[in-house]
C-alpha cells in the first residue's frame, strides 16, 4: 500500500488534500453554523469563468478562480441579507457557468481542462501548487482565528451581538472573504461543482457529533482530511475518480452521523 | 436619576415612522411594562435605547448620557425567534461567550469570563441546567440562560424583548417574577416588553403603552383606560375587565394580536 507514496503525484495529492481538508473543515464548520452553506456553492460557481477566462488569456486558472471567488465573496458579504434572493443568485450562477463554458469554447487546446476545473484533478497537482495551497491555508486559518469569537457570537445571536458592539457587516464580509479563499482551495481537489463535498459534508457531520466549538472544528477537520485521504487510496486501487469517493464518503458520513444522533435522541 | 429619558423623540424603522414626538421618563429602579400591539414600535424603542437606531428628532438619554452602540451599562435580552439560536452549545458557554463576544480572537472564555458567567447563572437560578445543550432546554429554561447573558456586565438597566412569547402561563409568571426580583436586588430599572398586557398587570410599577406612533406613560390604571387609549389612537377604545383580565378593544376587535414574531 505504501508503494503509492513512491510516486511524486501521489505525495503531492496527499499533501494538498490534507491542507485543503484542514481549511475546508475549519471554515466549513462556521459556514454550516451560520446557515450559509449555499454561499460556498455559489462562490465556487462564480470561480468557474475566472478559471477558464484566466486560461484563455494565458494566466494560471487557479489565480483567475481565486480572484473571482474573492470578488464574489466581498460582494455577498457587502450585500448581506439582500444576497439571499434565490432567483438573483440562481441567475448569477448559471450566467457564471455559461460564461465559463464560452471561455472554454475559445480555449480548445486542452479538452481535459473543463473536467478538471468542474470536478477537480487532485492527482494533477504539482509541488508548486502544494506550496501555494499551504501559504493560502496559513493566511486563511490565521484570519479565521482572529475573527472566530465575534463571528460565533454574531452567528448565534445577531441582535445581542449588535447591541454589544459587534459590527455585523464587517464580521460577515471578512468571513465571506475567508470562505472565498477556502472555496478556491477546495476546487483544486474536488472542482467547482463538488465544493459542497469538502466544505459542508464534514462540517455538518461534525456538528451532529460534537457540542463545543473547538471540538466541532477539530472533528470537522479530521473528517475532511480522513475523507480526502481515504478517497485517494480508494482511487489509487480502483482507478475511479477521487472526487467521486470524496462525495460518496461525505454523504455516507453525514447520513450515518444523522442516524446516530437520532438514535441517541430516541 | 432617570434610567431612560425620551424627549420629543421621533423614530423610524425601515423607512416607516413608528414614533412621533414621544416623551417619557423611566426612573432608576422601576419595573416598566412596555406594551403595545405587534408592530407598534416596542423593539424600535429598545433598539434606540441601545444606540442601534438613531432618532430622527428629539433626544434620548440613558442614565443621563446619550445612547451609544455597545453600551456596557445595558443588559439586553433580544426576542427569541423561532429557529434562532439553534445550537448544541451549552448555556454556560453561551453566557461566557457573550461577555466578551465583541473582542477579536478565538472563542475561548477566560477565567474571569467563566466566573462572571457562573455568577450570572446563579442569579437566575440556572446553574443546574448550565451545562446542558441550549437546544435541549425548554422555553422557560432558555429565557433564564438569555437573562443570565444580560446580567454578566453588571448592568444598570435591563431590557427584555418579548420574553414571554411561546411560554405557558406558569413559566410566564416565573420569568416576570425573576425579572422583577433581579431589578429590585440590583436596584436597576427593568423594561419588560410584551404584546400581552395581562401577565404583567400585577408586576409592573409603570406602563409605557405605544400605539399609533404615540406613547402613554403612568400607572397601569392610569394608562390602560378607555379615555387615555382613545386619545392615543384617535378612535374610541374600550378597556374591558373580565375576571381579572384586561382586553383592549377597538370596534369589538381585540387590539393586542396574538403571539407572532415581528421586527418592529
Amino acid at each position: 500500500m505504501l508503494t503509492m507514496l513512491e510516486y511524486e503525484f501521489m505525495r503531492n495529492a496527499f499533501a494538498a488534500s490534507a491542507i485543503v481538508g484542514i481549511v475546508a473543515g475549519a471554515v466549513g464548520y462556521f459556514l454550516v453554523l451560520r446557515g450559509q452553506t449555499f454561499a460556498g456553492h455559489a462562490l465556487a460557481h462564480v470561480g468557474f469563468p475566472g478559471a477558464t477566462g484566466a486560461a484563455l488569456v494565458g494566466l494560471s486558472p487557479f489565480f483567475g478562480l481565486t480572484a473571482f471567488t474573492l470578488a464574489a465573496g466581498i460582494g455577498i458579504g457587502l450585500l448581506g441579507e439582500r444576497a439571499h434572493r434565490d432567483v438573483a443568485i440562481g441567475i448569477v450562477l448559471t450566467l457564471s457557468l455559461g460564461l465559463g463554458l464560452l471561455f472554454l469554447h475559445f480555449y480548445t487546446t486542452n479538452a481535459a481542462q473543463a473536467t478538471s476545473v468542474l470536478f477537480g484533478n487532485v492527482l494533477g497537482i504539482g509541488f508548486r501548487t502544494v506550496l501555494v495551497l499551504a501559504a493560502m491555508a496559513i493566511v486563511t486559518l490565521a484570519a479565521l482565528t482572529l475573527i472566530a469569537r465575534p463571528l460565533l457570537f454574531a452567528s448565534l445571536q445577531p441582535e445581542l451581538a449588535e447591541a454589544k458592539g459587534v459590527n455585523l457587516e464587517l464580521v460577515s464580509t471578512l468571513f465571506m472573504v475567508i470562505v472565498a479563499v477556502a472555496t478556491a482551495e477546495a476546487t483544486q481537489i474536488v472542482g467547482v461543482l463538488l465544493v459542497f463535498a469538502l466544505m459542508v459534508a464534514p462540517a455538518a457531520t461534525a456538528l451532529h457529533l460534537t457540542r463545543g466549538v473547538l471540538a466541532g472544528v477539530v472533528v470537522s477537520i479530521l473528517i475532511a482530511v480522513a475523507i480526502a485521504w481515504a478517497s485517494l487510496v480508494l482511487a489509487y486501487f480502483t482507478d475511479w475518480p477521487t472526487s467521486f469517493f470524496i462525495t460518496a464518503l461525505g454523504a455516507l458520513g453525514y447520513l450515518s452521523a444523522g442516524a446516530a444522533s437520532r438514535l441517541r435522541a430516541a | 436619576m432617570n434610567a431612560v429619558g425620551f424627549d420629543q423623540v421621533t423614530l423610524a424603522y425601515g423607512g416607516r415612522r413608528v414614533l412621533t414626538g414621544v416623551s417619557f421618563a423611566i426612573v432608576q429602579g422601576e419595573f416598566v411594562a412596555l406594551l403595545g400591539a405587534n408592530g407598534s414600535g416596542k423593539t424600535t424603542i429598545l433598539r434606540a435605547i441601545l444606540g442601534l437606531v438613531r432618532p430622527q428628532g428629539g433626544t434620548i438619554t440613558v442614565l443621563d448620557k446619550p445612547p451609544r452602540r455597545g453600551n456596557p451599562v445595558i443588559g439586553y435580552v433580544p426576542q427569541l425567534r423561532r429557529g434562532s439560536v439553534q445550537t448544541s452549545i451549552s448555556g454556560l458557554d453561551l453566557v461566557a461567550g457573550a461577555t466578551g463576544g465583541h473582542r477579536w480572537g478565538w472563542p475561548v472564555a477566560s477565567a474571569t469570563e467563566k466566573v462572571a458567567a457562573w455568577k450570572a447563572l446563579e442569579q437566575v437560578g440556572a446553574t443546574d441546567i448550565a451545562r446542558r445543550p441550549f437546544d435541549r432546554l425548554s422555553g422557560g429554561e432558555r429565557q433564564r440562560i438569555l437573562i443570565a447573558q444580560a446580567l454578566t456586565g453588571e448592568p444598570k438597566l435591563l431590557l427584555l424583548d418579548e420574553p414571554l412569547i411561546s411560554l405557558d402561563a406558569g413559566h410566564q409568571r416565573t420569568i416576570i417574577e425573576l425579572a422583577r426580583e433581579i431589578g429590585q436586588r440590583l436596584g436597576i430599572a427593568v423594561i419588560f416588553c410584551s404584546h400581552d398586557i395581562n401577565p404583567l398587570l400585577k408586576a409592573a410599577d409603570k406602563v409605557l403603552y405605544v400605539g399609533n406612533g404615540k406613547a402613554a406613560v403612568g400607572k397601569v390604571d392610569e394608562v390602560i383606560s378607555g379615555p387615555v387609549l382613545s386619545g392615543l389612537y384617535g378612535t374610541p377604545i374600550h378597556v374591558v375587565h373580565v375576571e381579572g383580565r384586561i382586553f383592549v378593544m377597538a370596534d369589538g376587535i381585540e387590539l393586542e394580536g396574538h403571539a407572532h414574531a415581528h421586527d418592529a
